[in-house]
């Protein structure tokens, strides 16, 4: 049998998490075909991934609503017996639909791969890990795509195309939001600067410049979103978006479970902070206590100054 | 119309997690419980409606023990008319609960069925698609606004990056980010007019539904913990610290 993995991309090429679930793939050593539902572009991408089979490519111009993915994802899965996906809200909508549909169980955000049929996934917004079997002949799987090694490129395999879509669903998508932003994508960036309520109305003013000089993305507590302060989408932590870059900037948030949750696999966590009792602190690697309005300028300007001098 | 909501009893979100003897779940008994965060937005939601004439009914639904009448207690007193109990063995999964919920859709026959997004304590987030599968229902998930005219729906959804806005027909399920609204306070005079009304009950055998696991957790264990940090003294510091951090990031990337 052979693994079926979904592909992610913005419409034009293919996104960073997609590398990454394939690397995940290898964890069973099965054949894997990446389903590419999107351009002609993505596909050939996608066919040069390395490690795989083949690309099944259906092409459309936007992605189907989950009614009418999940019949396509169980039509391909006669043929797999594997289907795995990175924990987005993509997949987080349309493979548990095509679990039921298969009438097996899904495993959501598997942090690690340990057997064919054996998962370690957080529970309690990641205050516990769950060492997990399943009985289930196909396994429909959502990994953490941040924590697997991801695929380079290798010389191109086939692209196999696949018949349209009949247009069954009864859903229309009628208004499509997506912010576009200079800043590198906040799932997959390397340095992400996060911030909390604490900064307030100057949520931006403070925090643009820090991740501008760093190359990083920007993130936000629920707190901050919810207060207006920050954009929806910025949203990290148990009902957000889960990062784990290289650095994490937290800048004025205290580090509230389902926030952690989001964020506490990153590799090297900085807080900065007015209250030095934060528990942000019990994860921080490096910590900084003081006025946020005076420090967060002044870490900026010694970055600035830094790369002058280097450059 | 009639909207069905399903909620889930779990351990308090503000209350510490503890792994029981066995190891293979978590210790409830003396926790605080609570009616998950997400499931309470869906019934507020479902309450809105009805309040504003858009709906007119308002079912909730539990399903497990007995003690899950709290939540259902809760559920009357935010303003459900009708409160359903299923009782169940304990340890359901998300695909078994989806197929009770099916078979407590065919006795009600609601036009939407309103759910969390997730449940705080396994996180799986698939209940409400699973359902809309079963039933052969459109979905719109991680709903953050709603609106009902004409026997349609229009949900705008929380997406990677933004927001998109669906239109579909009823019957339907939709599943409530916490973005939603904000549950109502709930007044005393309310919870004891609740603690009258009655619950009904139904038995998981009764409804005929596989119920068979399909995973089993095998160990439960608490994340490795980071280790200390340190404090240092100001922004210079830090960025020399960044920076060899970001020395060893792209060694690291390199390798």
């Amino acid at each position: 049998m052979s693994i079926l993995i979904l592909a992610e991309h913005d419409g034009q090429a293919l996104k960073p998490a997609t590398r990454r679930v394939v690397g995940a793939a290898s964890s069973w050593t099965l054949p894997a075909d990446v389903l590419v539902v999107g351009s002609q572009a993505v596909a050939r991408e996608a066919a040069q991934l390395a490690g795989i089979r083949q690309v099944l490519h259906l092409e459309c111009d936007a992605v189907p609503v989950a009614e009418e993915l999940a019949p396509l994802l169980v039509e391909l899965m006669h043929e797999h017996s594997v289907l795995l996906a990175a924990h987005s809200s993509l997949a987080r909508d349309v493979l548990p639909r095509a679990a039921a549909l298969l009438d097996v169980a899904m495993i959501g955000d598997a942090v690690r791969i340990t057997g064919p049929a054996s998962y370690v996934r957080p529970m309690y917004a990641g205050r516990l890990l769950a060492k997990v079997d399943s009985r289930d002949a196909i396994q429909v799987v959502t990994v953490r795509a941040p924590l697997f090694t991801p695929v380079g490129d290798a010389p191109a395999v086939p692209i196999q195309t696949l018949p349209a879509l009949t247009g069954s669903a009864t859903t229309r998508r009628i208004a499509a939001n997506q912010q576009v932003s200079e800043r590198p994508q906040l799932a997959s960036a390397r340095v992400v600067v996060s911030g909390g309520r604490a900064l307030g109305e100057q949520f931006d003013t403070l925090l643009a410049p820090l991740a501008e000089t760093l190359g990083a993305a920007l993130g936000a507590t629920r707190a901050a979103v919810d207060a207006g302060f920050a954009a929806n989408e910025l949203q990290v932590g148990q009902t957000g978006i889960v990062v784990a870059p290289g650095i994490y900037l937290a800048v004025g948030l205290s580090g509230a479970a389902q926030h952690l949750a989001g964020m506490s696999d990153s590799d090297v966590i900085v807080a900065i902070n007015q209250d030095p009792d934060a528990p942000i602190f019990k994860v921080a690697d490096y910590g900084l206590v003081g006025n946020l309005f005076e420090t967060v300028p002044a870490v900026t300007r010694a970055i600035r100054q830094l790369q002058e001098r280097q450059a | 119309m009639k909207i069905l909501v399903a909620i889930k009893r779990v351990l308090d979100a503000n209350v510490p997690v503890r792994i029981r003897a066995d190891g293979l779940d978590v210790e409830i008994s003396g926790a605080r419980m609570s009616i998950n965060p997400f499931d309470e937005v869906a019934l507020e939601e479902a309450v809105r409606l009805k309040e504003c004439g858009s709906a007119s009914e308002v079912l909730a639904v539990a399903l497990g023990a007995a003690v899950n009448q709290d939540i259902l207690r809760h559920a009357l007193a935010l303003g459900a008319d009708r409160a359903v109990q299923v009782e169940a063995p304990a340890g359901l999964q998300p695909l078994g609960v989806a197929k009770l919920l099916q078979a407590v859709v065919a006795r009600e026959q609601p036009d939407l069925v309103l759910i969390g997004k997730q449940a705080v304590d396994d996180d799986a987030g698939q209940e409400g698609q699973m359902l809309a599968a079963l039933l052969g229902w459109p979905q719109a998930t991680f709903v953050s606004a709603l609106q009902i005219e004409n026997q349609a729906l229009q949900a705008v959804r929380e997406v990677d990056g933004g927001t998109e806005t669906l239109a579909l027909p009823l019957p339907a399920v939709v599943t409530a980010d916490l973005r939603l609204n904000e549950p109502r306070f709930i007044k005393l005079p309310s919870l004891m007019l609740a603690r009258k009304k009655p619950i009904e009950a139904l038995s998981a055998d009764a409804l005929g539904v596989d119920l068979a696991p399909r995973l089993s957790v095998k160990a439960l264990s608490e994340p490795p913990a980071r280790g200390a940090g340190r404090l240092v003294a100001d922004a210079a510091e830090l960025v020399e610290c960044l920076q060899i951090e970001g020395r060893r990031l792209e060694i690291k990337e390199l390798s």
